[in-house]
């Protein structure tokens, strides 16, 4: 199992540090499967002012956050600096100014301890976060990776080779989420906030449409989220509930019907979900129903390793360090990078 | 000013679309209109005519996209800016120097944005796909094409 400067023992811990958008994070997970700590800190109460995510202030926060976060991290594994065998850091996609603070706080470290730097690749170690809740996931799976920035259906054929079957054409369901939000006036982030208000709605109040349903693997938010404010434009005073809820049931539908197709067309042995949007108690129903019907496994993982966090990002430098060594310290943060396929 | 109306998303991209067959390198549109009202439907149609192949996408997460086609277009995306003091972060004047640059919600940051731009003012009709379209040139590199502007947009154009 050694690669070049590869971890001599396979339950090497390694220092995962997250930076790519909202929260500051570090882990250390031994094995790539092992958490021993992760520590998230959120900066969500600094964005609920701007209603979103203001990148300077993102960066300028995940500097003063990087090294108490950091230090809880090593202190709650009860793991010494010195045992530390590498550290992963998110290198991409996410929002530049954000990225850097992380990578440059993992490349230090790493040439302090004289341990290998890694770069993750933040779409891969969501990919792999669902493994930390369920060690013993079968592949291959269909995973929906639904977040503020990105809408993947993503086959994962093994750790780390899967195919993006699908992606939005436009808005990402995250983003759909947010926006629908703001225009309600509910506030950031939008997710959570209309989960909560559908519960006291009639999710089938309103048909609003499910874009390309039955149309290939892509999916588009960007008319729903316009129906949704059609909608308010003319009946302002339908009930808000009502609204959040037939709006919240047009996305998870779209999302469990084209993840269910494609699991029995590519021969999924399951359904994975992934991403902040995965937390949805909606999306984590209808796609246990389906699940249930169609003989899959059904992946949900907790709302910890869904949304932002480092774990996941240390289990995905486990397995790159594996496979591909370390990475060169000239690798710096990449705003767009994309899911790497094979 | 020049006043336009479309009706459906289709005809949204096909205007943008024809925006850009007197777009040049170095230009600055700024697109404002509420959650919904097109904007990037316009930047889809705009960067289509331009020959990018690529899915153009919200770049509301990722505050700006890039793309090729016979002109580089920048897709910028300033909904979740409050001050122009942070789009420093955009590293603007190097964008600017190269390609086409598009700049949704762009009225936030009008301070940090070029003097030189069309501006492209997109409000709801009466039916839900109908839109009504605003567009301002300023400076003289705009305004000495408003008659070509004029000509490409004379299907959608509604006296003002």
């Amino acid at each position: 199992m050694t690669g070049s400067g590869m971890p001599a023992a396979a339950d090497a811990p390694i220092l995962g540090i997250e930076t790519s958008c909202d929260e500051t994070a570090a882990a250390v997970v031994a094995g790539g499967h092992q958490v021993l700590s992760s520590v998230v800190s959120s900066q969500i109460d600094l964005h609920a002012r701007y209603g979103g995510v203001v990148p300077e202030v993102a960066g300028r926060a995940h500097v003063e956050r990087m090294i108490p976060v950091v230090s809880q991290a090593l202190v709650e594994s009860a793991v010494d600096d010195s045992a530390i065998a590498a550290v992963g850091a998110t290198t991409g996609p996410g929002l530049v100014g954000a990225l850097l603070v992380g990578v440059s706080a993992a490349k230090a470290l790493a040439l302090v301890w004289d341990v290998p730097f890694v770069a993750v690749n933040h779409l891969e170690a969501h990919l792999h976060a669902a493994f930390l809740d369920e060690p013993t996931l079968e592949l291959p799976v269909v995973v929906v990776l639904v977040s503020g920035g990105h809408t993947m259906l993503v086959l994962m054929e093994d750790r780390l080779r899967y195919r993006v079957l699908g992606a939005t054409v436009d808005d990402a369901a995250g983003e759909a989420f947010d926006k629908v939000a703001r225009y309600m006036g509910l506030g950031y982030p939008g997710g959570p906030a209309i989960d909560r208000l559908s519960e006291q709605g009639d999710r089938d109040a309103i048909a609003f449409p499910r874009a390309m349903l039955h149309d290939g693997w892509n999916f588009s938010f960007s008319g729903l989220k316009t129906a949704v404010i059609n909608y308010l434009r003319r009946q302002p005073d339908a009930p808000a509930a009502d609204v959040a809820a037939s709006f919240q049931e047009a996305v998870a539908d779209v999302l469990v019907a084209k993840a269910r197709r494609a699991a029995a067309e590519q021969g999924a042995k399951g359904l994975c979900l992934a991403g902040g949007v995965a937390a949805n108690s909606r999306l984590r129903e209808m796609t246990l129903d389906a699940c249930t019907a169609d003989g899959l496994a059904a992946y949900l993982p907790s709302r910890a390793m869904c949304t932002d966090n480092a774990a996941m990002v240390a289990a995905a430098a486990w397995w790159r360090l594996e496979a591909d060594g370390p990475s060169p310290l000239t690798v710096g943060a990449d705003p767009s990078l994309g899911l790497p396929e094979g | 000013m020049l006043a336009c109306r479309t009706a459906g998303v289709d005809e949204t991209r096909a205007l943008g679309g024809a925006v850009a067959t007197i777009a040049d390198a170095g230009d600055v549109v700024v697109l404002v209109g509420d959650l919904g009202a097109g904007k990037t439907a316009f930047v889809q149609g705009f960067a289509a005519s331009l020959g990018v192949t690529a899915p153009v996408t919200s770049p509301t997460f990722t505050l700006a996209n890039r793309y090729e086609g016979r002109l580089i277009v920048n897709h910028l995306d300033v909904y979740r800016f409050d001050c122009p003091e942070e789009v420093s972060d955009l590293a603007l004047p190097e964008l600017l120097d190269d390609g086409v640059t598009l700049v949704e919600w762009g009225d936030t940051i009008a301070s940090a944005l070029p003097a030189e731009h069309l501006s492209v003012r997109i409000r709801f009709g009466d039916g839900d796909d109908d839109r009504s379209f605003e567009l301002r040139t300023h400076g003289e590199a705009w305004r000495s094409r408003a008659d070509r502007l004029r000509a490409v947009l004379g299907r959608w154009t509604v006296p003002c």
